[in-house]
């Protein structure tokens, strides 16, 4: 609510009302989990991401904004090759994750996908049950054991700060639940099979303002945990939830630094032009 | 009159016009075949009436009398009568004629006769007249004189008629008896003797007719003998029981004659009947219509064997078919590089669905029977030769043909099914680390059974009502046993089956009795209808409950 407050005031960021604590962080002083070097990709002749070179830091969130179309989707969607389904689109350069290429001929791509969790947009539970759809990437891996998977339910249900409001119809159909509550079943979903990288794209748009409240909480709990790297183009939502920003524009990424930084003193004007809203 | 079309109000009409066509038509097919078919069971009025004999000679016309049920009548001209000698005394342009079932096909030769309606006088509906429903020359129609026992007479007059019924009871539960016997013991003894036989000639194939080999099955055989000759003493006792009692009746030219109750299935005085008992008598023979065996070239008697070969090959198609084409189906739609080749690979399957198909029938008898079934028999069934087991027509060949018949159907079902399940869940599963064979098998097939079941319903209605294939393939007038039975091992798919669609065009246009049969068509038509109904509401029910199951996120 107090968002809808802010968003008709003024459309440039202060940070400070967001009621977030000032923090300052520098690339320098994190781990690296993620390096993408030079990556371009291309859907057939058109060519959809510039070069990018990008360190993206552990146990962080790492947000992409920028207008419709600018690639930051594409780019998230690399790091766990998920572009790798749509038919004509190529790759160069490489993506390390833990200093590994994950573009490697012998990378295991479900091995990988299952280190790089992603949720997507829409929520898109299984028409399972809510047991089932979080069960699904244990039962992927070959966990039989009854105990071991209700014990992970939970717990994957408790981290998705979903588990007071389904314990009681864990084996009702997950299709039954509200959108912010079938997002989270996917979070959980997601951090089920325990991944080290968590790629959330857009992962509060569809949803109402307590729902994607919620989901920002969730994000904030979760980076102790994992890397967090979500797009978004709700600006707001970036300033609230990430440590660092990247802005990315017609393919092309514009700025990459501390969230604080970009939000009150960007580096590049097309930046500021964005975050203040004269375009985009 | 402009303004009316732009609202867009006649085409309205027009849709809503072909619409109610459509369903006036359906309707209208099915209230035909219905009323058709399901007035044939009840038991009509028999008249009893004073009939002068028209003839071209001019000698002077006798007058007989005329026991029988009106079935039909129709109009013909006084001009057409004319021709043929007759010389009706009327003003009128045509005159009513009416087609009479006299039955006693034994002594007339003919069941049904042509009556000029002027000609009949003193029509009458005594009650005392009986309808006896044989085994053998179809119905009689007359009075009931005595009921006999071994020459002797035990009732007659008023008494002989509850008398007839108290003993034809019991000839009823005898020939149940006898009919257990014969069908179910001795056939199954018969079953193991043919079996014994082949394991025989079987060991003289095989160079193994080892003395003790062949006094194992000697020593078998003499078991199954002894039995036998146990249950053939039981037959004789019943045989000579069943064929005891008789009664004598008068047949409309008043000459009596002898009925053996053996040969009485049922017998009525149809007009002395209540409107209750009508009820009854008419359940009752719709009953033995749908359970029971034909009797008398399928002109009389039940279907229950056409109902179970329809059914069953029909299952027996589904299951071959649905796994066969959803495979297919994933295939061209999940692994296949879309392009040309699976371009053409959909038109051909599309069109092998308009192929005819007697086609599809010669290609079964050419391939499943001759070429597939001749080297099954060569390689497993050698001992049975020269006498083919598979290699000839059988219910297996049957549903093998209609399931590469339907294949198609259920290809481009199982494609459309695999084509609308969003790429949010397949992403969504991929994203977990499954590989696309573990997508596919846990998210993506699961979800795509509600298509899968719409392809095998489409699949269902066109099988079921086929039937020029299948008489290539092994559907036959008369099947001597089912292709299930209580024989190990049970499923007999080598066997030929009877089949309804067959049964129509056989009942009604290959039989020698065909004013008989056209109600038992009409009784078959809706009976093939109602089964094939019934096979697709049940796939409908379990797809709709499947669809509420994987109903997927709305995209």
């Amino acid at each position: 609510m107090s968002m809808n407050n802010e968003t008709t005031k003024s459309h440039s960021i202060d940070i400070s009302a967001l009621g977030r604590e000032q923090r300052s962080n520098t690339l320098a002083d994190e781990t690296i989990c993620i390096t993408t070097g030079n990556l371009n990709l291309y859907y057939g002749e058109k060519r959809a991401l510039h070069d990018i070179n990008l360190t993206i830091p552990e146990k962080k969130v790492s947000a992409f904004i920028g207008p419709s179309g600018c690639g930051k989707s594409t780019l998230l969607r690399c790091l766990n090759r998920m572009n790798d389904l749509v038919d004509g689109c190529r790759i160069e350069g490489n993506v390390q994750i833990d200093g590994n290429n994950i573009y490697d001929k012998n990378v295991d791509v479900s091995e990988l996908r299952r280190r790089v969790g992603m949720v997507f947009q829409k929520p898109n539970p299984f028409p399972k049950t809510i047991y089932e759809n979080v069960a699904y990437g244990l039962r992927l891996q070959g966990i039989k054991s009854r105990r071991t998977i209700d014990e992970v339910v939970e717990k994957s249900l408790r981290g998705a700060a979903l588990w007071d409001e389904v314990k009681d119809r864990l084996h009702d159909s997950a299709l039954g639940l509200s959108g912010g509550q079938q997002q989270r079943v996917v979070i959980a979903r997601a951090i089920a099979i325990e991944p080290e990288v968590l790629l959330l794209d857009e992962p509060a748009s569809a949803l109402d303002p307590i729902s994607t409240l919620k989901i920002e909480e969730l994000i904030t709990d979760l980076k102790e945990r994992y890397t967090i790297v979500i797009v978004t183009h709700n600006m707001q939502q970036a300033a609230r939830v990430s440590d660092y920003t990247a802005f990315m524009y017609m393919g092309e990424m514009i700025e990459f630094g501390d969230t604080d930084k970009i939000f009150t003193n960007p580096g590049k004007k097309q930046t500021e032009d964005y975050i203040t809203g004269r375009y985009g | 009159m402009k303004k009316w079309f732009k609202s867009g109000d006649p085409w309205i009409w027009l849709n809503a016009a072909a619409v109610s066509a459509s369903l006036i038509i359906v309707i209208g097919l099915l209230l035909l075949i219905a009323v058709q078919g399901l007035s044939h069971f009840w038991p009509k009025a028999v008249m009893q009436a004073q009939y002068i004999q028209a003839n071209a000679t001019g000698a002077k016309p006798a007058s007989i009398r005329i026991i029988g049920e009106i079935h039909n009548d129709e109009e013909v001209s006084i001009e057409q009568l004319k021709d043929v000698g007759i010389n009706l005394e009327t003003d009128k342009d045509t005159a009513t004629r009416l087609l009479v079932k006299t039955g006693n096909r034994d002594i007339s030769g003919a069941d049904f006769k042509w009556m000029l309606q002027p000609y009949l006088t003193e029509e009458e509906y005594p009650e005392d007249i009986i309808v006896l429903e044989r085994r053998e020359w179809g119905n009689f129609y007359g009075y009931l004189k005595t009921v006999t026992d071994n020459e002797k007479v035990i009732a007659s007059g008023a008494d002989a008629w509850p008398e007839l019924g108290k003993r034809l009871q019991r000839t009823e539960d005898l020939y149940r008896q006898i009919r257990d016997i014969e069908k179910g013991d001795i056939g199954s003894i018969n079953y193991k003797m043919e079996k014994l036989r082949l394991a025989k000639r079987r060991l003289e194939l095989d160079k193994e007719d080892t003395p003790e080999n062949l006094a194992k099955l000697i020593s078998r055989r003499n078991i199954l003998e002894k039995e036998y000759a146990v249950l053939e003493k039981d037959l004789s006792i019943l045989y000579s029981q069943f064929n005891q009692g008789s009664i004598t009746a008068e047949t409309m030219s008043g000459k009596v004659i002898k009925i053996s109750l053996a040969k009485i299935v049922r017998a009525y005085q149809p007009n002395a009947l209540n409107l209750f008992e009508k009820i009854v008598l008419y359940i009752q023979k719709v009953g033995e219509f749908i359970f029971d065996d034909p009797r008398e070239a399928n002109t009389e008697g039940g279907i229950f064997p056409a109902i179970f070969g329809t059914v069953m090959m029909v299952l027996l198609m589904s299951v071959l078919v649905t796994p066969f084409g959803v495979i297919a189906a994933v295939y061209l739609r999940e692994y296949a590089k879309q392009g040309a080749v699976t371009r053409i690979i959909r038109i051909a399957v599309n069109n092998l669905a308009g192929v005819p198909s007697i086609v599809y029938g010669v290609f079964g008898l050419g391939f499943f029977i001759y070429f597939l079934g001749g080297n099954i028999d060569q390689l497993f069934y050698a001992e049975a030769l020269p006498s083919p087991t598979f290699g000839t027509p059988g219910i297996l060949w049957s549903s093998l043909t209609l399931a590469i018949l339907t294949v198609p159907v259920v290809i481009v079902a199982t494609e459309e099914g695999l084509s609308r399940i969003p790429r949010a869940i397949r992403e969504g599963s991929l994203a977990l680390g499954a590989t696309k064979a573990e997508t596919l098998w846990r998210t993506v097939l699961p979800m795509a059974t509600p298509a899968m079941m719409t392809g095998m319903i489409l699949a269902i209605a066109r099988a079921a009502g086929e039937v020029a294939p299948l008489m290539l393939v092994g559907v036959v007038k008369l099947a001597p046993s089912l292709p299930l039975d209580i024989n190990a091992p049970f499923f007999h798919l080598e066997r030929k089956f009877m089949h309804l669609g067959f049964h129509i065009y056989d009942v009604g246009f290959q039989s020698p009795n065909v004013e008989a049969a056209r109600p038992l068509v009409y009784a078959t038509a809706f009976l093939l209808i109602g089964v094939i109904i019934l096979l697709n509401l049940s796939a409908i029910y379990i797809r709709n409950r499947l669809r509420e199951q994987y109903r997927a996120v709305e995209s």
